[in-house]
């Protein structure tokens, strides 16, 4: 247990020159605005003396290496700024807005992988079979999806076709009540405070943003768990288990399918960076209020602030997220040591 | 003397390559099909803005939101506009973005890796902290950043999807231009005379170019996507110019009142691109290394 303990810090501590490059990246980005930033903040009426007393005001004057110091320290104590539009500052904004993020991600993650593993098993163990072909086309297709067309085909055929799906705008159609803010996941909250009409409304908005995230994230999923499957089942413990005349069931879920299931974790790293990124265009095809389309809003009225806010609180999630899988991974796999690399 | 002796053994080659790839294309009638996409694609891309109907700019309100029809094929947009047309014309537009984006990762990923992967040390190491970094961040989301930052321009889609993609053709070029750094043939032609630099472009650089074509193949259909995306969201392409992405996001606002040509038939042709790319990368990796074929 110490060994593990140990390797789980020597991870850890990979993750720090990551997050400093993410930092210098991201301050790189705010100090590539077009033009004069302080030129930019001090307004269209600004004269020569409002627009040096702006740049002394915001630390343009200091040397490069000085102002990073200043922005490192201002994002370690959570202040990125302030948005020009909803006037808050942004690290509060996106705060507020995250849990709807969350839910979405989570769900259509949660979604992709109930639909997408048993897939791939079923593929790799029954190969040229209909499920199998049914896997090819789907994987094939899947990773041909623009997720926001996905997403416009979808409103179509379940809103306007079929009239089946409420209307896209949004986590709760208005004539529902928020429920009490707890997580700030609808469909937790509304589940606490007992109001099943509410958790109803919530599933029926969020179905079909989740399934269009879903589908994108299925196809790389399937790919990944077929693959494993079948190589895992074609290995020598597979073949002694076997002629140890053990149950087909026990070879398949206790031996093959628990080392064919590293891979795919491991693949649910790189799909999460997709969704993240594919997350900011369902937002806006659904109205959705999270970070994406909060990020969206600030591209559009030119919000610096909050965009690059966006982009730096996706990056430090993810590194987390990576960090979390490889934990996870050490956990699984207790092969896995970190100071042979 | 030594042309003349290479002379036949390159001809064989250039034969049996040749065999390779009818053979394949025979046996993979898919691969096929998607040569024949990519052509169409091509040839819409060159000739397009001569052969459509309409002019893809010019709006008539007389005949706005009209469905399909025989004189529309894609009907016409809010503006009167022949949704056939500008999903014709974009096509030239989308491609020119997604492969000069291409173009300029592969260029400066080879560059980058070949350096990494020959020379090693320091050197490789910054570099793979960098790549690392540019990694951590969801790649469409750091895009969106770098667009953000570096002003609203088509050009800076092509700059933003280009650095994003770097990373996958320097490592690649890395691992391939490393393990035959210390090869005979390049000691060889170390011996022979020539610079470092000689023998990392002409001896050892072009080992890894099958891999990148696949590379590059693959690539194409996902910066298509990319650009697609950020124009989707407001970034780079400005109305009314045409294209995929912010036509699909035209369309959207109409999509619920039943309008449907208008997101779906530009959608559809990103699709079909997409595709294309993506079937024509498997076909090429087939070509190229057929152990890989899954």
């Amino acid at each position: 247990m110490a060994g593990r303990l140990s390797t789980i810090g020597v991870r850890i501590t990979h993750a720090i020159p990551v997050i400093l490059g993410v930092v210098v990246v991201s301050f790189l980005l705010t100090r590539a605005l077009p033009g004069d930033p302080a030129v930019y903040f001090a307004g269209a009426a600004a004269d020569e003396e409002s627009i040096a007393e702006i740049r002394t005001a915001l630390g343009l004057d200091k040397p490069l290496y000085e102002q990073f110091i200043i922005y490192a320290g201002d994002v370690a104590t959570g202040d990125l700024g302030n948005s020009l539009s909803t006037g808050q500052p942004v690290l509060e904004d996106l705060a507020n807005r995250l849990p709807a993020s969350l839910e979405l991600t989570l769900t259509a993650l949660l979604l992709s992988c109930s639909i997408a593993i048993p897939l791939g098993v079923l593929a790799a163990t029954r190969p040229g079979s209909a499920v199998d072909h049914l896997c090819r086309v789907l994987v094939t297709a899947g990773v041909s999806l623009p997720t926001f067309f996905t997403g416009v085909v979808l409103i179509y055929v379940f809103y306007y076709l079929l009239g089946i799906a409420p209307s896209p705008l949004g986590r709760l159609d208005f004539i529902y009540i928020e429920p009490d803010h707890v997580t700030g996941f609808y469909l937790i909250d509304a589940a606490i405070a007992g109001d099943w009409e509410t958790w109803l409304g919530a599933l029926k908005q969020l179905v079909l943003p989740a399934a269009t995230l879903a589908l994108f994230t299925l196809a790389p999923l399937a790919r990944m768990t077929r693959a494993a499957m079948l190589s895992a089942l074609s290995s020598d413990y597979i073949r002694t288990a076997r002629a140890a005349g053990l149950t087909e069931d026990k070879v398949l879920f206790t031996y093959a399918f628990r080392n064919a299931l590293l891979p795919v974790i491991t693949t649910l790293g790189m799909v999460f960076s997709f969704t993240l990124g594919a997350n900011v265009l369902v937002e806006k095809v659904f109205a959705w209020p999270g970070i994406g389309s909060y990020a969206v809003e600030a591209l559009v009225v030119s919000d610096y602030a909050a965009v690059q806010g966006f982009v730096l609180a996706m990056a430090l999630l993810f590194v987390a997220l990576n960090l979390v899988i490889d934990l996870t991974y050490t956990l699984i796999d207790p092969r896995i040591g970190f100071e042979t690399k | 003397m030594s042309d003349l002796a290479s002379a036949p053994g390159t001809t064989k080659g250039t034969d049996s390559t040749f065999a390779h790839i009818v053979y394949v294309l025979r046996s993979n009638p898919v691969t096929l099909l998607a040569f024949a996409m990519f052509a169409v694609l091509l040839l819409t891309g060159i000739l397009g803005p001569a052969l459509v109907p309409y002019d893809p700019l010019q709006s008539n309100a007389a005949r706005a939101l009209q469905p399909p029809s025989f004189d529309h094929w894609f009907g016409t947009d809010n503006l009167g506009r022949d949704v056939l047309s500008r999903v014709v014309v974009a096509t030239r537009l989308d491609l020119a973005i997604s492969v000069a984006a291409v173009a300029l990762s592969f260029v400066i990923g080879s560059v980058l890796g070949s350096i990494a992967g020959y020379w090693g040390g320091w050197l490789d190491a910054v570099l793979n902290r960098l790549f690392d970094t540019i990694m951590a961040f969801p790649l469409f989301v750091l895009a969106m950043g770098i667009v953000a930052a570096l002003g609203n321009t088509v050009e800076n889609i092509v700059y933003a999807t280009a650095v994003i993609n770097i990373p996958f053709y320097a490592r690649l070029v890395r691992a391939e231009v490393n393990i035959r750094r210390d090869a005979g043939f390049a000691q060889a032609a170390k011996l022979a005379g020539n610079s470092d630099i000689q023998v990392l472009a002409l001896h050892i650089f072009p080992n890894a170019l099958p891999p990148m074509m696949v590379q590059v193949s693959l690539n194409l259909g996902w910066a298509i996507l990319n650009a697609a995306g950020l124009s989707f969201i407001g970034l780079g392409v400005r109305p009314p110019t045409a294209e995929w992405g912010i036509m699909v996001a035209e369309g959207a606002n109409f999509i619920v009142s039943g309008e449907w040509w208008l997101a779906i038939f530009p959608g559809l042709a990103l699709m079909f691109a997409v595709f294309t790319f993506n079937l024509l990368g498997d076909g090429l990796r087939d070509i190229v290394d057929p152990r890989q074929r899954s």
